[in-house]
C-alpha cells in the first residue's frame, strides 16, 4: 500500500475529478505544439530511411546486409532481441506492479503499455524480414499443407513465433480493455461530432456501471496474472534461441533469467527516456513526477546488478568449466576484434546503473535521461556482443571472419526507432496516454480525505 | 425495454459509500451505480456477487493447454515424425513452451470475450445506455427503481437521496 503520510503524494494539485479529464484530453483537442512537430519530423525522417532500407532488403535480398557465412545472425537478431526486451518494462509495469498493488504505476501505466505494443511491432519485423522470403512467413503456422509436413515444435525459433504472437495479442487486449473506460469518458466529454462517433465505436457501449467495473477489475487482475508469467516466458524463450545451440558463448543455462533481467533493465531505461520526453512535450509534471522516476531507477539498480552478476557468472563459469572453447569465446569477447563493443556493454550496463545509488543522481532529470540512454546503448551492444562475437570465431579457424554492417543494416535499425517514435507520437495525439480512470482512483482518495478534514 | 428510474448524483466517494449504506439499511433496492472509476468496497455494499469470469479463463485455458500438448504429440510423434539429428519425435519437454503460450492465449482471449458479452460491450455508433455524461467524468450516479420499494413514494425517495448528500436528482428512462 502507498502510505502518503510516509511517502510522497502520487498526484499533485488536483482539485476535482473533472480537472483530470480536462487535462488529459486537452492535448487531444488542440493542435500539437512546436516540440511535437520537431520530434515527429525527425521520427518520420528516420522511418523513411528504414523504409528505403526495407525496400532494398526485399528487392535485393538479405545479401545487402553485412551477414556472411560464419556470422549468419547479426543486426536483425540483435534488433529483435533488443526491441522485445524494451517491451518487457511495459508489461512489468502494467501487470506485475498491478499484482503487487503498487499504486504509483497508475499514471505511467498507459504510456508504458503503449510502448510495449509498439516495441513488439518493431521487434516482429526483424525475424520476418530475416527469413529472406518474408511472404512465406505463414509456413511457420502448423496447418495441413501440400508439403505434408508439420512444423518443428522442438525448435526454439518456432517457440518464438508462438511466444511473440501470444505476447503481442495479450498485451494488445490488456491495453485496449484498460482504455475502454477512458474512451467512454472522452466520448461523453467531446463536442466534436466525428470524434464522438469514433469514441462511441471504440468505447463499445461502456457506461461505468458497478457491475461492469466489478468485472473489469477481475478481468484486469486475471489478465495481469496471466501476463506476468507470460512476459517471463517470452524472453526466456528468446534466450533459448541461443542457449539450445552448441555455440560456445551461447550454450549456457544461465541465459533465461539473465535475458529476463536484461529485458526489464533495458525496458525501464526506455520508459524513462520516453517519459522524460513526453513530460517535456506536454508539461505533464503533475502526473509523471520525480517520484515515478526515482522508483523506476530503483528497479534499474536491481535489474542492472542482476545483469552485472550474470556477466561475471558467465565469465567465471567459462574458466571454471575447463572447456577451452568456452573460455576462448569469452576471452575473445573482451580482448578480440570486438573488444570495444564488449567494454561499451560493460561500462553502460554494469557501471552506469550503479550511479543511481546516489540520491542526487536519482532525482536529477538530466542525469536520468543521460543514464537511461546509455543503458539503452549498452543493452543493444549486449545483444550484439552475444550474437556476433560468438559467431565470428567458430570451431574452424578457416571460417573465422569479421563482421561489418552495411548501410542497409544501419538503416533498418534506425528505421525501427523511426517507426517506434512515429507510432508513439501519433498515439499521444489521439489516445488517452495517461489512464484517466486509474488516476481518478488515486485523486478521489485524496479529495475525499480533504472533504472529511473540512467537515 | 425502457425502465423508469430515479437517479441521484454524488460528487464525493466517501459521501457515496455512506449514502449507499443508508439506502441499503432502509431496504431500498439499488438498481445500479455508475462511477468514473472502480470504487472499492462498492460491490459489497450493493451486494454484487463476485464475478465468475476467472472460471472461464481457467476452463478454456486448461482446454487450450491440453489441446496444444495433444496436437504437438499427435503431429510430431504419431502423424509424421520429422527426423532432426536423430532426436525423438515424442519430446514432451520441448512441447512445454508452446503449450504454455497457447494456454495463456486461449485463457485470456476467452475470458475477455465473455466479459464483452456479459457486459454487452459491442461497438455502436450511437451509444444508448449511458445514464449521464457526468457519470464517466466526475460524478457518481445512483439509480433506484421507484416501483421496487413500496414503503416509500417518489417524493420520499427523493428526500432520502437528498439527505444522504445527493446534489441533484432526476427521473430517467434507462434501457434494461
Amino acid at each position: 500500500m502507498h502510505d502518503e503520510s510516509k511517502r510522497e503524494p502520487l498526484v499533485h494539485s488536483v482539485s476535482s475529478l473533472g480537472q483530470i479529464t480536462e487535462e488529459v484530453s486537452k492535448p487531444l483537442n488542440e493542435r500539437p505544439n512546436k516540440v511535437w512537430y520537431i520530434y515527429f519530423g525527425i521520427s518520420l525522417a528516420l522511418l523513411l530511411f528504414g523504409a528505403i532500407s526495407l525496400y532494398f532488403t526485399l528487392f535485393e535480398g538479405i545479401g545487402t546486409w553485412g551477414n556472411n557465412k560464419s556470422v549468419g545472425w547479426a543486426f536483425a537478431i540483435t534488433n529483435f532481441v533488443f526491441w522485445v526486451g524494451i517491451g518487457h518494462a511495459g508489461t512489468f509495469i502494467s501487470a506485475i506492479l498491478l499484482l503487487f498493488r503498487q499504486k504509483w504505476r497508475n499514471s505511467i501505466n498507459r504510456s508504458a503499455e503503449t510502448m510495449t505494443i509498439f516495441a513488439v511491432i518493431c521487434a516482429a519485423i526483424f525475424p520476418v524480414i530475416h527469413l529472406g522470403r518474408p511472404w512465406l512467413a505463414a509456413w511457420f503456422l502448423p496447418y495441413p499443407n501440400s508439403r505434408n509436413l508439420w512444423v518443428n515444435f522442438n525448435s526454439p525459433l518456432l517457440w518464438d513465433v508462438f511466444a511473440i504472437s501470444t505476447y503481442f495479442t495479450v498485451s494488445l487486449v490488456f491495453w485496449y480493455i484498460g482504455m475502454v473506460p477512458d474512451f467512454a469518458t472522452l466520448r461523453d466529454q467531446t463536442k466534436n461530432k466525428i470524434k464522438k462517433k469514433i469514441y462511441s465505436l471504440i468505447s463499445i457501449n461502456w457506461n461505468g456501471s458497478a457491475q461492469s467495473w466489478s468485472r473489469h477489475e477481475i478481468v484486469s487482475l486475471v489478465l495481469a496474472g496471466l501476463a506476468a508469467p507470460l512476459v517471463l516466458s517470452v524472453h526466456s524463450i528468446v534466450s533459448t534461441d541461443f542457449a539450445t545451440s552448441v555455440i560456445p558463448g551461447w550454450h549456457t543455462t544461465i541465459f533465461p533469467p539473465y535475458f529476463v533481467a536484461g529485458a526489464i533493465f533495458s525496458g525501464f531505461a526506455m520508459v524513462l527516456t520516453l517519459m522524460i520526453i513526453i513530460r517535456k512535450v506536454f508539461n505533464f509534471d503533475k502526473y509523471i513526477t520525480l517520484y515515478h522516476f526515482e522508483q523506476m531507477t530503483k528497479v534499474i539498480i536491481l535489474t542492472g546488478s542482476l545483469v552485472g552478476l550474470a556477466y561475471s557468472t558467465e565469465f567465471f563459469v567459462a574458466w571454471y568449466s575447463g572447456n577451452g572453447f568456452e573460455l576462448f569465446a569469452f576471452v575473445n569477447r573482451a580482448t578480440g576484434p570486438f573488444w570495444w563493443a564488449y567494454w561499451i556493454m560493460v561500462t553502460c550496463n554494469v557501471v552506469s546503473p550503479q550511479l543511481f545509488w546516489f540520491k542526487k543522481i536519482r532525482t536529477s532529470i538530466p542525469a536520468i535521461l543521460i543514464l537511461s540512454i546509455l543503458i539503452n546503448v549498452g543493452m543493444w551492444f549486449e545483444r550484439f556482443v552475444i550474437v556476433v562475437t560468438s559467431l565470428h570465431r567458430d570451431f574452424l579457424p578457416s571460417s573465422w571472419t569479421d563482421f561489418s554492417a552495411t548501410w542497409v543494416d544501419a538503416g533498418l535499425f534506425i528505421g525501427s526507432f523511426g517507426l517506434f517514435f512515429t507510432l508513439f507520437l501519433l498515439f499521444i495525439r489521439v489516445g488517452p496516454y495517461v489512464s484517466i480512470a486509474e488516476v481518478k482512483d488515486l485523486a478521489a482518495k485524496k479529495l475525499m480525505r480533504r472533504s472529511e478534514d473540512h467537515g | 425495454m425502457a425502465k423508469k428510474v430515479k437517479i441521484g448524483f454524488y460528487n464525493d466517494e466517501g459521501v457515496l459509500l455512506s449514502a449507499l449504506k443508508v439506502l441499503r439499511h432502509k431496504d431500498i433496492k439499488i438498481h445500479n451505480v455508475f462511477t468514473p472509476y472502480p470504487v472499492h468496497g462498492l460491490d459489497d455494499i450493493i451486494g454484487l456477487k463476485k464475478s465468475r469470469l476467472p472460471i472461464v479463463a481457467f476452463i478454456v485455458g486448461a482446454l487450450g493447454a491440453f489441446g496444444a500438448m495433444g496436437f504437438q504429440i499427435w503431429s510430431l510423434a504419431l502423424d509424421w515424425t520429422i527426423n532432426i539429428g536423430g532426436k525423438p519425435g515424442l519430446a514432451i519437454p520441448s512441447f512445454v513452451p508452446i503449450t504454455f503460450e497457447i494456454m495463456v492465449l486461449s485463457g485470456s482471449l476467452s475470458m475477455v470475450a465473455v466479459f464483452f458479452l456479459r457486459n454487452r460491450l459491442f461497438p455502436k455508433l450511437k451509444v444508448d445506455n449511458i445514464i449521464d455524461p457526468r457519470a464517466t467524468n466526475d460524478h457518481y450516479v445512483v439509480s433506484i427503481d421507484p416501483e421496487c420499494c413500496s414503503d416509500f413514494n417518489s417524493n420520499e425517495l427523493e428526500n432520502i437521496l437528498k439527505e444522504t448528500g445527493a446534489i441533484e436528482i432526476q427521473d430517467k428512462e434507462v434501457i434494461e
